[in-house]
């Protein structure tokens, strides 16, 4: 068996409020292999982004890891010094902002932002730097990309910054890509072109990656395998098309029902009553139970851990061996 | 990610609700807030209540005895009586002149700050509401105003008044004239902020239902406008507070302030400056305390508010 | 950009229009310009004359542009307190200020920046606490107490600089200048600190604000993302985006040394155009107070546009037009 770029292990994130620590991230375990896509989708607030913040050692304080281990290559990266974490940025991991808008700085030219973060990562000249810079962006389809090089961010679409947000993160050739949901902020019609040029480069650079979103038909089109997050947790983990066919968790199952597709003839889409809990309410036992139809007595008191359900995981008191033969 | 927010119980009773608020918590959080504000309120009760609390009246000239003159702090002068903070050449307690110079400081400052107020937010809803060449002539005279300190505007507009009132009227009218240059100087902060408000506010679905139901602007601007700005506004009256206590006391240290026979602690520091090189230290050294004890209060307590008024950087 | 500058200077001459309206109904209409001129012994007569001599009976207008084209000459008429011209007052007096106001800026800028740099990016120590409750003091202590300060610790306690005045000067051209005499140089340090002090808190709050502010942004945590070093995001990006807003508030705040300079010449008594602005004021002396006012606006508009014309070197958004190639 292959190692895992990555392996998260019980990962979780604290923050302490002047009302009680908050849990943003809890207990979350997940692993990816090399090359492979793992979509990471969820309502907003449910801990997508903090898992990735946390993997890449950018918590903005108070927040911390509370507990659990972060391994890149079998390596842990949670607890290493700052410094050390500075080279494994953008040489081993990428990472991909949601708004192409702010995530360049306005004052530098394109050529200044890229050839600064491949010479850091990388022992080449200014020139080469260069080379390497508009070899990129022509990769990832910026057209006259010589040319261009020079302009500032502003002179850019918002799909060609996404673009060059692109070519920034993958220009050290890094393992694995966080992509925090990279394509909300744009258009629709160029949310495709960005999510197959990433995942195209990805491929031919043999690099992970793994997708945040709450766009559950991104996942499908893009992912290998897929984790579901609700209330800081991990709900459902399994490949894509098991956990979009016959979804395990209730939750998953409401996240499937709402998503329109052609093929049905349903005339309308469902939809889960109520909403996510703050993370200052998580009700005691699975923080589902209010809004589960197959709520039962167990849900109240236990919380449960992601349980083996076929080839994927789900934290769900349905799917326990157990629980089944009472 | 949305930081996460946290829980509110929902008290009912108003203190209740104001002992439970974020503002009030971040109030008991900050001991310097809390000295701030217990310091100032003392400054303030006593220049109020100085006509009752003062041990001499500085003002009266038959209770002046310049034999008294240059007594330190915390004896007793060649007529035998005691001072506090000692007396200055005059033979006038320092104490007293103190309590008297504070009522002049805060009665300037805080009349200054009204008016300043009451026209930069009258202007600024007038700008924001009205848009067009309204606002732009309004602004436009902000902008220039807030390019040029507020103590230079003060001292013209205080020449320009003494040379149009009669001199006869000047030293009676002087403590106006300085609430008028003070006011004048520092009305445009207030209007820039509440004509930005104003509009953002005028652009919303309420406002518009309003003027269909024939509500009149006014009524709209005082019922639904000026609520979303109070906040802002308190922050920067108190802040304003601050500077126009400094300003009424530059302008009387410069001798363009208040007239000598009804001194503010500006004045008090003028007149204790000559006796710098000479050792009568506790002329100067008191009155000047008090006003940076006055200042920095204000000051502390603005700058607690706006930080405690602003959500984003609460916590 | 020469459309831009043009646009600029044309605001410009308007707000010194503006000021120079200002100055002028100051000049006619306050006091009365020949009860200044003539003693108390003139006849009606007499005084009608000068009056219809010196075009005072003339339209507005008239007397508005003759004052304009005057100012333009450099003529803002006789002081009535000191009988001289008031442009030879202002320039015997210029170098002193100018000099002052220089190395207060200099201060308020080096340190200011400074401390508000350290400031952000170290939000969380001792030093920092020291520096933002030194700076609110700074705001709450009013310049001429500091000045006082200054002088009763370093002057009269210690002796170790002098109190007030500008010590030797040498005359180069007509330009006195103190900076090239060692007794010039020391009257000059408590001054300068103490006019420099209050802008120095001011951009030091303003600096750490804004640095605040650009440390939070999605391209400041990008290149942390990126794996760049502290000192690359710190100083590279975040300093050179936090300079942009602040360049434009501190430059008027430069502006604003030459005129706060009327408090720091009255305590130290340096011989400069702000003490004889205030002491033009006591006596309502119309003349040098609109040359004053004039000469003030002028220095902001000259900033001002300094300002502008630098805003659009650093800033590349105003400089190259947005996406107009396409896509």
């Amino acid at each position: 068996m292959t190692q895992p770029v990555l392996s998260v292990e019980g990962l979780t994130v604290q923050f302490p409020t002047r009302r009680g620590i908050l849990t943003a991230v809890d207990d979350v375990s997940f692993a990816i292999n090399p090359g492979e896509v793992l979509g990471v989708v969820g309502e907003s607030g449910a801990g997508k982004s903090m898992t990735g913040s946390a993997i890449i050692g950018l918590i903005e304080p108070p927040g911390r890891i509370a507990a659990g281990e972060i391994k890149l290559h079998g390596e842990r990266i949670d607890n290493v010094s700052s410094d050390r974490m500075r080279k494994i940025r953008g040489r081993k991991i990428g990472m991909i902002f949601q708004d192409p808008l702010t995530s360049l700085n306005p004052l530098y030219t394109i050529a200044e932002q890229l050839i600064e973060t491949i010479r850091r990562h990388l022992p080449l000249s200014h020139a080469d730097a260069r080379k390497r810079a508009i070899a990129l962006l022509d990769d990832v389809g910026i057209p006259d990309a010589a040319r261009r090089i020079d302009d500032y961010p502003h002179q850019f679409s918002g799909g060609m910054r996404q673009r060059v947000v692109i070519a920034l993160a993958l220009c050290a050739d890094p393992d694995l890509v966080i992509a925090d949901e990279p394509t909300t902020a744009l258009d629709v019609s160029v949310q495709a072109q960005i999510i197959d040029v990433m995942k195209r480069l990805c491929a031919d650079r043999g690099a992970a990656i793994m997708l945040i979103t709450h766009d559950m038909g991104v996942i499908a089109e893009t992912a290998d395998r897929v984790a579901v997050m609700y209330a800081g947790r991990v709900a459902e983990i399994g490949p894509v098309e098991k956990v979009i066919r016959s979804a395990a968790h209730p939750y998953t199952q409401g996240l499937m029902g709402s998503i329109p597709t052609l093929s049905t003839d349903e005339d309308r889409l469902t939809q889960i009553p109520g909403a996510m809990p703050r993370l200052s309410a998580i009700p005691a036992g699975c923080a589902f139970n209010p809004r589960c139809p197959k709520v039962f007595d167990r849900c109240y008191h236990d919380r449960p851990d992601p349980l083996p359900h076929e080839d994927r995981r789900v934290a769900c008191w349905l799917y326990d061996k157990a629980e089944a033969e009472a | 990610m949305a930081s996460p927010a946290p829980t509110h119980s929902e008290p009912t009773s108003l203190l209740a609700r104001v002992l439970d608020s974020d503002v009030f918590y971040s109030y008991r959080k900050s001991p310097v807030t809390v000295v701030a504000s217990i310091v100032l309120a003392g400054l303030i009760l006593a220049a109020v209540l100085a006509p009752l609390i003062a041990p001499y009246n500085p003002f009266d000239p038959s209770s002046l005895n310049l034999m008294d003159g240059y007594t330190a702090p915390l004896s007793d002068s060649m007529m035998g009586n005691y001072f506090v903070l000692g007396t200055d050449h005059q033979g006038r307690d320092v104490l007293s002149t103190i309590l008297y110079g504070s009522r002049v400081s805060l009665f300037v400052g805080i009349s200054a700050t009204l008016f300043a107020m009451v026209l930069g937010v009258t202007l600024g809803l007038f700008a924001g509401y009205r848009g067009k060449t309204t606002d732009a002539i309004i602004m436009r005279i902000a902008d220039i105003q807030l390019t040029f300190p507020a103590i230079l505007i003060a001292l013209l507009i205080f020449g320009f008044a003494r040379g149009i009132i009669p001199p006869a009227q000047q030293e009676s009218a002087a403590v106006w004239v300085l609430i008028f240059a003070i006011g004048l100087s520092n009305w445009a902060q207030f209007a820039r902020t509440v004509r930005g408000a104003t509009m953002v506010e005028r652009q919303k679905e309420y406002v518009a239902a309003a003027r269909i139901m024939g509500v009149h602007p006014v009524m709209i601007l005082v019922k639904h406008i000026l609520p979303n700005v109070t906040g802002p506004v308190l922050v920067i009256a108190t802040i304003g507070l601050a500077l126009a206590i400094i300003e009424e006391a530059t302008l009387s240290f410069l001798g363009v302030g208040v007239p000598p026979t009804q001194p503010s602690l500006g004045t008090l520091i003028r007149i204790g400056q000559q006796f710098l090189f000479s050792g009568e230290w506790w002329i100067l050294f008191f009155p000047a305390v008090t006003l940076v004890l006055l200042a920095l209060s204000v000051n502390l307590l603005g700058d607690w508010l706006r930080d405690a008024l602003n959500p984003r950087l609460r916590q | 950009m020469l459309a831009f500058i043009l646009r600029r200077l044309g605001q410009s001459v308007l707000v010194m229009l503006v000021v120079a309206l200002i100055a002028f109904i100051m000049f006619r209409y306050v006091g009365d310009p020949i009860a200044s001129m003539v003693g108390q012994e003139a006849s009606s007569a007499d005084r009608e004359a000068l009056r219809q001599q010196l075009g005072l009976n003339d339209p507005f207008y008239e007397q508005f542009f003759r004052f304009i084209t005057n100012a333009l000459q450099g003529q803002f008429g006789i002081s009535y307190r000191l009988q001289q011209p008031v442009t030879e007052l202002i320039l015997s007096r210029l170098p002193a200020t100018i000099e002052l106001a220089f190395t207060s800026a200099l201060l308020a800028l080096v340190f200011g920046v400074g401390f508000g740099v350290f400031a952000a990016l170290r939000p969380k120590t001792i030093s920092t606490a020291a520096i933002m409750t030194g700076s609110l003091i700074g705001v709450s202590l009013p310049t001429f107490l500091i000045g006082i300060a200054l002088i009763y610790v370093f002057a009269v306690e210690l002796q170790w600089l002098p109190s007030f005045g500008r010590g030797q000067t040498v005359q180069i051209g007509w330009w006195r200048t103190g900076l090239l005499t060692e007794s010039g140089l020391r009257s000059l340090i408590l001054p300068a600190i103490t006019l420099s002090l209050f802008q120095m808190t001011l951009i030091m709050r303003l600096v750490r604000a804004e640095m605040l502010e650009v440390l939070r942004t999605d391209y400041i945590k990008f290149a942390k993302a990126r794996g760049l070093s502290s000192r690359a995001i710190n100083f590279g990006h975040a300093l050179k985006n936090t300079l942009v807003p602040v360049i434009t508030i501190t430059g008027l705040q430069l502006g604003s040394v030459i005129a706060f300079a009327i408090i720091t010449e009255t305590v130290f008594q340096w011989p400069g155009v702000g003490s004889l602005f205030i002491n033009s004021v006591a006596v309502v002396d119309v003349p040098v107070m609109a040359a004053y006012l004039m000469f003030i606006a002028f220095v902001f508009v000259v900033i001002n546009l300094t300002v502008d014309i630098l805003y659009y070197v650093v800033d590349p958004r105003l400089r190259v037009s947005g996406p107009a190639r396409g896509h």
